[in-house]
């Protein structure tokens, strides 16, 4: 699917065992310069843990990770806590990113609309800010991937759409590639290339046109925007279908 | 005058407040004080096998608090205890050890007591190069990876994505940890060690609004108790090792007091 020339990161057959169970199984994809890989699924599908193998954080059990060469990364965790016992100002949060000046904070803090917060304790910052703050931290050092899990997490629907716009923005300016987790497809619709939908294994995977209409996302995410939907109402859709186990077969057609 | 036997022990103490401060500060941020704990407990198991060969090595210290430390990073491999149960279990077997090989020894003539809070009076001028050599090693090195030790205290896996070598930095600043133990042993005791590095790091957290000022304070502050202590002890005739602790606890209180009323 995507065999051009030079992905940024490559994931071949990824497959991680934890306890004996399996958390994923046969993920392949890779991330272009340019480009926005939204990884979608339910909690536990292993959305995290794929991230954590991409950034090499976590080892795969087998399969192969292949990074092009000495490319910096921007990672933006899901959640972090800092304990009020460390004083520690928003700028100096962000310069704790190795080989960063004071310039490069300010630049940074400027890109998310922050600047007036850099000397604030970081422990101030609201949640919406933090997402912001962090976003920051990720794009310090002119990354070539940006890795986000849940970049929007606890923020209101206008806070979500700003920052999915300023992530857009930033990829279109400097040409990274951006792979990133996501709860709800409408909203980063208008700026992905490509989704995964990601069920320990990869269940489906397109533009996000394609994603939106294929049952296999229905059947997994429910259907968002109907306000009282029920599993109920999707028998009809192939709901059993998908709950044939692990349908190898389909993998390797994927593949 | 100041006698030649405070002399010493204002030194060594001064020297030790310098290092356990600043470590102390990452003991505080990183919520590790527990681990001092440990690792001061099993120094007394250094002390018997001291004791056994009859040898004033530190390297016999060093190298027990070090084999311990390294220990410990082993057992947290395993995920079903939480590392506070180890260190628990850890902390007061090492205890254990130490005491009953102690009371094993025959050729053992002094007090106890002098293991577990100070033997201030016992400082020689060999002592005092042994810990200054201490405390200039792990000012060095606390000097090479303090922002990246700051930088996984924040968060490990961004700290490790930009490129922090994670493990490394860890086990760099348990050692220190470890060398500071042993030759503060002698100073303070092993039952207050962990005392000497989180109490002047408390006590600079009110005033601080960096964490190199933090450090920078804690230091001030473990000097100040250290000389404090000292005195008091020598004109009351108390223990030093408790009145160098409660000195920085009445540092502690003060700037809790000033800063927040």
């Amino acid at each position: 699917m995507d065999s051009n020339a030079g992905p940024l990161i490559k994931l071949n057959n990824v497959s991680k065992i934890y306890h004996k169970s399996p958390v994923l199984e046969d993920v392949s994809f890779s991330v272009n310069r340019g480009e926005t890989v939204t990884l979608i699924g339910p909690n536990g599908a292993g959305k995290s843990t794929l991230m954590k193998i991409s950034l090499g954080i976590l080892d795969a059990t087998s399969g192969e990770i292949e990074r092009e060469n000495d490319i910096t990364i921007g990672y933006m965790p899901q959640k972090v806590m800092i304990d009020e016992v460390l004083p520690l100002s928003v700028k100096d949060f962000l310069y704790l990113r190795p080989r960063t000046s004071y310039d490069d904070v300010a630049k940074a803090l400027e890109t998310v609309s922050l600047s007036r917060m850099a000397d604030q304790p970081v422990q101030s910052a609201s949640g919406g800010e933090m997402q912001r703050i962090l976003l920051a931290r990720a794009i310090l050092g002119e990354a070539d991937l940006l890795v986000l899990d849940e970049p929007v997490q606890g923020i209101d629907i206008m806070g979500q759409q700003e920052i999915y716009g300023l992530i857009a923005k930033i990829r279109d300016k400097t040409g990274c590639g951006v792979l990133m987790i996501s709860h709800d497809l409408h909203l980063v619709m208008a700026s992905t290339d490509q989704v995964l939908c990601l069920n320990r294994h990869i269940c489906c995977r397109g533009t996000p046109e394609f994603v939106k209409d294929n049952p296999e996302y229905h059947a997994l995410m429910g259907r968002p925007m109907e306000g009282i939907a029920i599993y109920n109402h999707h028998h009809s859709e192939g709901h059993d279908h998908k709950y044939h186990g692990h349908d190898h077969s389909k993998d390797q057609q994927d593949d | 005058m100041i006698d030649d036997f405070i002399l010493n022990a204002l030194i060594a103490g001064v020297l030790i407040a310098l290092i356990a401060g600043p470590l102390g500060c990452f003991m505080v941020w990183r919520k590790m004080a527990y681990f001092g704990d440990t690792i001061s407990h099993s120094a007394l198991m250094g002390v018997a096998l001291g004791i056994a060969f009859d040898s004033q090595n530190p390297l016999i210290m060093i190298g027990t608090c070090s084999a311990i430390a390294m220990f410990l990073l082993f057992l947290q491999r395993d995920n079903r205890f939480s590392s506070d149960t180890i260190l628990g279990i850890l902390a007061h077997s090492a205890l254990s050890i130490g005491i009953i090989l102690i009371s094993m020894m025959d050729n053992f003539r002094t007090d106890m007591m002098y293991y577990l809070v100070g033997d201030i009076l016992g400082i020689t001028e060999e002592n005092i190069y042994t810990i200054g050599g201490v405390a200039v090693l792990c000012g060095v090195c606390l000097y090479f990876i303090w922002r990246d030790l700051l930088s996984l205290t924040v968060h490990q896996d961004l700290a490790h994505t930009e490129g922090v070598k994670v493990q490394r930095v860890k086990i760099m600043y348990m050692l220190l940890i470890a060398f500071l133990v042993a030759v503060a042993l002698k100073v303070i005791g092993v039952l207050l060690i962990t005392a000497l590095m989180i109490i002047p790091a408390a006590a600079a957290r009110s005033i601080s609004k960096k964490p190199l000022q933090m450090i920078a304070f804690s230091a001030i502050a473990g000097v100040v108790a250290v000389f404090s202590g000292i005195m008091a002890s020598s004109q009351w005739d108390v223990p030093t090792g408790p009145a160098i602790v409660l000195s920085a606890t009445v540092l502690f209180l003060l700037g809790r007091f000033t800063s927040r009323a």
